[in-house]
């Protein structure tokens, strides 16, 4: 009785959002096709997915180039922003100098930003792109790992003295562990931020290819649906970065049981 | 022959918001090889400050303290003691086998080595069911068991325990008291007992320490006349000899003469 009961609630939980969004296709399409709402101002959903499967191939081949950039920057901003907190965390005049500059970046445009590192990098590379990922991804990073650092409790610091750990024990033994799972929501949020940033920053030069160049090349040309496929293709994109950092998360929260501190 | 702790003149202040505290003044004791030594007296009367010098993690303001001879930087440098709080600390992602072989890892020792330790330290804490649990699965006693098997983990000659059974039930804290006392037994190693709870000190200890707060000093010293041999089970509980000693160690507490305002200023 209680599992059918279970079975049934995750049917339900699963069933109730696509529910819902075919629901919103149906009603869209709807809008287009009889309520007459100009094709220019809003493709029908039917044809987006005839512009998805047309141009499936160059739809593929983008999405991997805004996909590479944006891990690519995602792993550079996440691998600096661990080791700067980890240094924050170690010496407090080392963060006392750095909180000003992390809260510069928090609020630095990308639409700023953008022109300039692609001039910067010359107009056929990548790494203008990778390095705007690499800096929205940073400071989510960057502030969980901080203060994942900071959850050592005074008892576990006496212990480890006790033990008279090197610091670089202490550190991987108590410290890390601690902030593990602060430092994982941490890259949970800068995956979605990483994604939409690549994207973005193929708005404002840069080579061609990419989803945010054919969004605007598409838009340019009139090919609203094609436009729109692509936006789709963005959309998955975020979407997939976004759970593969969700299971990352559960997958240690389940080798690294954090349990209640006793 | 050599005493495992001496403790000599030594005096205790903290510079706090409101002016200096003294925590310790005085104090001189020492705890021989294989004795049960507790630290009995209200809160603030710096029993746990005491402890906390003798395992380097505070310093004296004056007067010295020796664990075997030596600093106690070189002692715990050594790893000469173990110890164990109120708190059972276990690393949550940890399991009760790696918990205990935290000490072991730290200090390099063989994995085959290390494997074989864990298990025996279990055994004797009675844990070997549970080796494979996280902490978060365990009860609070369980808990402090682990805590002292690790505490045992370097096959310390001393042990330093600060209130480990305070957070625990009635129930649980005497059949831990019963099990420390076996443990003692077992391994030979002299401890010193932080608590505030006079039978438990009476039914442990060779010797209870009095001390008076503000500042912490040694009041009396009460020798409990219950040998290593006497088992600590319900008949030593409800024993005269043992009523006679908590009444003793009470009068002690409650006894302290009134401070002296020339005592104040030093």
């Amino acid at each position: 009785m209680s599992t059918m009961s279970s079975t049934t609630e995750r049917t339900a939980r699963i069933a109730a959002p696509v529910l819902v969004g075919l629901l919103g296709l149906a009603v869209w399409q709807l809008l287009v096709s009889v309520g007459g709402v100009s094709e220019y101002l809003l493709p029908s959903p039917s044809e987006i997915w005839t512009e998805l499967r047309e141009n499936s191939e160059a739809i593929r081949e983008a999405t991997w180039i805004t996909g590479g950039n944006a891990l690519a920057g995602l792993v550079f901003g996440t691998v600096l922003a661990v080791l700067l907190a980890a240094i924050a965390g170690w010496a407090r005049w080392f963060d006392g100098m750095l909180a000003p500059v992390v809260a510069s970046i928090a609020v630095v445009p990308i639409v700023a930003l953008a022109p300039v590192l692609n001039s910067m990098y010359g107009a056929d590379s990548e790494y203008g792109r990778r390095a705007i990922a690499a800096l929205a991804a940073f400071v989510p990073v960057f502030v969980n790992t901080l203060r994942g650092l900071r959850q050592t409790t005074p008892l576990h610091r006496d212990l480890m003295s006790t033990y008279a750990a090197s610091p670089w024990q202490t550190f991987r033994s108590l410290t890390l562990p601690s902030a593990t799972p602060y430092l994982l929501t941490g890259i949970r949020v800068a995956s979605s931020l990483a994604v939409i940033s690549a994207l973005v920053a193929e708005y404002f030069g840069g080579p061609r290819g990419g989803l945010g160049s054919f969004i605007t090349t598409s838009a340019a040309t009139s090919a609203y649906a094609r436009a729109w496929a692509y936006v789709a293709a963005a959309i998955l994109l975020g979407l997939g970065a976004y759970l593969v950092t969700v299971l990352l998360e559960r997958l240690v929260q389940h080798r690294l049981p954090t349990g209640s501190i006793r | 022959m050599q005493e495992t702790v001496r403790i000599v003149g030594v005096s205790k202040t903290f510079a706090t918001r409101s002016g200096e505290v003294h925590a310790l003044a005085d104090v001189d004791l020492t705890v021989g090889e294989g004795e049960f030594v507790s630290l009995i007296g209200p809160s603030g009367c710096g029993k746990s400050t005491l402890m906390r010098l003798v395992a380097d993690l505070e310093q004296p303001s004056a007067g010295t303290v020796e664990v075997f001879g030596k600093t106690p930087r070189q002692a715990r440098n050594d790893q000469d003691y173990g110890i164990a709080f109120q708190q059972a600390g276990l690393l949550p992602w940890r399991t009760v086998a790696a918990n205990i072989a935290l000490p072991l890892e730290i200090h390099r020792v063989g994995r085959a080595e290390r494997k074989q330790r864990v298990a025996e330290l279990a055994e004797l804490v009675g844990l070997s069911d549970f080796a494979d649990h996280h902490p978060d699965q365990l009860s609070g006693g369980m808990q402090q068991r682990v805590a002292i098997a690790r505490a045992l983990a370097e096959r310390p000659r001393l042990l330093l325990m600060d209130e480990p059974f305070g957070a625990l039930d009635e129930m649980t804290r005497e059949r831990m008291q019963s099990e420390l006392a076996r443990i003692a037994v077992e391994t030979g190693a002299a401890v010193v007992f932080v608590t505030h709870s006079i039978p438990e000190a009476v039914f442990l200890s060779d010797r209870v320490v009095v001390m008076s707060p503000r500042p912490g000093r040694i009041t009396t010293v009460i020798t409990t006349g219950i040998g290593r041999d006497v088992a600590r089970d319900e008949a030593l509980r409800e024993s005269p000899a043992f009523f006679e000693k908590v009444t003793e160690v009470r009068e002690g507490l409650h006894g302290v003469p009134v401070r002296s305002p020339a005592l104040e200023g030093r």
